[in-house]
């Protein structure tokens, strides 16, 4: 937001600085005098938790290019000497893999805590496209990313995903043969994966300024999700409150990323990917990462493969239209009796889409996937557009003032209002 | 609460619809296909603070050297056995070590291929000169042992791969890949099959039994049963694909600490940033 900064500067280069590029008020009042809701809870530090691993990702990164080498015969065996001879080489790759999966992990949760709050909804929706643009940049990295070790599960991992382009009717074989570079997954194929794989990230970068960008434009959405009355009252500055409390946050994910990089290291990675490619052996279960797991279930309920993959494709694109297919003028599910059944009805369907993605196609678990995707898009496009009109929501407070004082005031009052306000029935 | 009631009724029943077709598959599965899934044994490698045994993988590379090398590659510098971390052998029997090794090297500078002694930084050298000249002698290719302990594994199922990544007691499962070798070393169950094993995918295994009680000479007095060397060679088999785990649960332990403090002091330090903040 413009005109929050309270910065002044005395030094004498940093006023010729400013009067030249306002970078330095730019960042104080971005990052330190910039205004934050009080009542944010522990779920909006997820963003920071997200700036770090996109840093991370990129530091390791780039070390682990230093030593690494995208040719088909090569590229195996210099992740083994990344892993047995570089210097810290297993901390890196350990860090990066394990990064990978701590990112996703992350921005699930942050893309539900934006649906459980309503954060997409005016005038956020640029905001919220953003982000589901850096969802599928993410994807698209960590997909490429997989592909670089060169082992069973990235070779045939490629195969799978990149024939899924085969499924457009008329072109599809030709722009399958193009992305391959060649008439299978190969070396050329490996060369432009890690040639993108190194260059998305970067973007992603772009995108996520814009998105916070966007972000500082409409202030920040918070629990009780109504907008900020009152700077004084409703907030408090980011530095130092809401700086604290993200760097807190960013400890105890660091804590769990630590866990997975030093004890269980290879806990999320597929045994399969330890053994080099083999394009004349086909593993028995060829399973993505456990990031892709829900939109691979769903891929494969579909018999159709055009169908399937159109399918998937949706299941992420529906995520950008949200602002629109949700018709509440409530935002947050705390006020949503209802909404918030469906809501956790929702985290359910996707969890178990992601466990039926890792199982084989066969018998029960295709049924009991086709139920989860036909629940996953009935949330979309069935329930939220009618819950809007139909639902008794709860009184909404006025101010996030009057929010916190509802909690904090007298307890009283609130279980009062509480019980006073419309339940839901069935 | 009456919400939470209601989503507990809904997600157990999305689970048990879940469960109920996992079970239905289960049975049409079921029968002659599966293979029981191995026991976990005790690894001094395993837990937050496990070790290798320096001994035992001194043992178990001498299995390996004396029955598996007759088969399987090992794809590592032979100088790694003497790196810290792994079976501690002394620079001075490394090289000796690799002296016995007979290495194929070249074009010298007449352009023409020589052999000579091993040294430290050479790799054991493969037994086959390809895999499918192995393949066409033994009947398939016997994987590179480098990677083997970390490349095999069997599905835990839920909800037990769970509780595998966890630190709870019983948890942090790491060791499936020397479980399954062990298994498999002790699973030629059929006397009259030396190729049936219960534990390999689909039971026929084109490795006949290798190993068999007293085949290999113990110095330190170990007992020279299957069990012992099935244990020893994954043991040396797990150091051989993760030769960095000593130094990564060091390092972790330290990580950990620092993290728990620091989260600590940032606590407290945030409390006090907020106390006067109704939020
Ligand atoms: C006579 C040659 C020979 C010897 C000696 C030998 N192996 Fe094998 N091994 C093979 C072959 C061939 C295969 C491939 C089996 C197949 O694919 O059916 C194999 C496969 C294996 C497998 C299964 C890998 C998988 O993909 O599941 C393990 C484990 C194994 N060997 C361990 C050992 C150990 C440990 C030793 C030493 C004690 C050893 N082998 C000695 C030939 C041998
Ligand atoms: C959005 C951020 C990123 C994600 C999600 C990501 C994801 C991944 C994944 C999943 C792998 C496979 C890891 C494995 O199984 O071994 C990988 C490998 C790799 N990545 Fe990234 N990556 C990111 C950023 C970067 C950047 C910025 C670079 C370089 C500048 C980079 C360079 C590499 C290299 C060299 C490898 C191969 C080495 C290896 O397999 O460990 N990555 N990445």
């Amino acid at each position: 937001m413009h005109g929050h900064s309270t910065f002044e500067p005395k030094n004498g280069v940093v006023k010729w600085l400013e009067a030249r590029l306002p970078i330095l008020s730019f960042m104080h009042g971005s990052f330190v005098a910039y205004p934050t809701p009080k009542n944010l809870n522990y779920w909006w530090t997820f963003g920071a938790i997200l700036s770090f691993m996109l840093i991370a990702q990129i530091v390791t990164g780039v070390v682990l290019t230093m030593h690494y080498t995208p040719e088909s015969t090569l590229a195996f065996g210099s992740v083994e000497k990344i892993m047995r001879d570089v210097n810290w080489g297993w901390m890196l790759r350990y860090a990066h893999s394990n990064g990978a999966s701590m990112f996703f992990f992350a921005v699930y949760i942050h893309i539900f805590r934006g649906i459980y709050y309503g954060s997409y909804k005016a005038p956020r929706e640029v905001l919220w496209i953003l982000g589901v643009i850096i969802f599928l940049l993410m994807m698209a990295t960590g997909f490429m990313g997989y592909v670089l070790p060169w082992g069973q599960m990235s070779f045939w991992g490629a195969t799978v995903i990149t024939n899924l382009f085969s499924a457009i009717p008329f072109v599809g074989d030709e722009i399958t043969v193009w992305l391959w570079g060649g008439y299978s997954v190969d070396n050329p194929t490996l060369n432009r994966f890690f040639a993108l794989h190194y260059l998305l990230p970067f973007i992603i970068v772009a995108v996520v300024g814009l998105h916070v960008w966007a972000l500082h434009v409409c202030g920040q959405n918070n629990p009780d999700g109504v907008e900020i009355k009152d700077i004084a009252k409703d907030t408090v500055p980011f530095t130092p409150h809401a700086t604290m409390k993200d760097s807190l946050g960013i400890v105890f994910f660091l804590l769990l990323y630590c866990w997975f990089i030093f004890y269980v290291p290879n806990y999320l990675g597929d045994a399969d990917n330890y053994i080099p490619a083999n394009p004349m052996k086909t593993p028995p279960h060829i399973v993505p990462e456990w990031y892709f797991l829900p939109f691979y279930a769903i891929l494969r309920s579909i018999p159709d493969k055009l169908m399937g993959v159109i399918a998937m494709f949706a299941a992420i694109a529906v995520l950008a239209f949200l602002p629109w297919l949700d018709t509440s003028k409530v935002r947050s599910a705390k006020y949503r009796p209802i909404y918030k059944i469906f809501f956790w009805i929702f985290v359910v369907c996707a969890v178990g889409l992601g466990y039926l993605g890792a199982m084989p196609p066969e018998g029960g678990f295709v049924l009991a996937s086709r139920i989860l995707a036909v629940a996953y898009f009935a949330f979309f496009l069935i329930v939220l557009p009618l819950l809007g009109l139909f639902e008794k929501t709860k009184p909404v407070p006025a101010s996030i003032a009057d929010a916190v004082l509802a909690k904090h005031g007298s307890a009283s009052s609130v279980a009062a209002s509480a019980a006073s306000a419309p339940q839901t029935k069935g | 609460m009456a919400f939470t009631k209601k989503i507990g009724i809904a997600a157990a029943a999305l689970l048990g619809a879940v469960a109920f077709s996992n079970l239905t598959l289960r049975a049409q599965e079921g029968g002659a296909h599966e293979s029981p899934n191995p026991t976990r044994q005790t690894w001094s490698f395993s837990g937050p603070f496990g070790t290798f045994d320096r001994a035992q993988l001194q043992r178990g590379f001498k299995v390996y050297k004396e029955v598996c090398s007759n088969c399987h590659e090992l794809h590592i510098p032979i100088r790694t056995l003497g790196q810290p971390g792994g079976p501690g052998f002394t620079e001075d029997q490394v090289k000796t070590l690799a002296a016995t090794y007979t290495v194929h090297d070249g074009p010298n500078l007449q352009g023409e291929m020589f052999d000579r002694p091993g040294r430290p930084a050479d790799f054991f050298p493969a037994p086959f000169p390809n895999p499918e000249a192995a393949a066409a002698s033994l009947g398939a290719a016997p994987p590179d042992m480098s990677l083997l302990a970390k490349s095999i594994k069997f599905e835990r199922g839920f909800p037990a791969f769970v509780f595998d990544a966890l630190p709870i007691p019983g948890g942090m499962y790491q060791e499936v890949g020397p479980d399954l070798i062990y298994a498999i070393l002790n699973g030629y169950t059929k006397e009259d099959d030396p190729n049936w094993n219960l534990y390999f995918p689909g039971h026929k295994i084109a490795m006949g039994k290798p190993l068999a009680a007293g085949q290999v000479d113990y110095t330190d007095g170990t007992p020279t049963t299957l069990e012992q060397y099935s244990k020893d060679v994954a043991a040396f088999l797990y150091w051989a694909a993760e030769p960095s785990l000593e130094q990564r649960k060091r390092i972790g332990a330290r990580v950990m600490i620092f993290l728990l403090v620091l989260a600590g002091l940032l606590y407290f330090t945030k409390k006090k940033i907020w106390a006067d903040v109704a939020h």
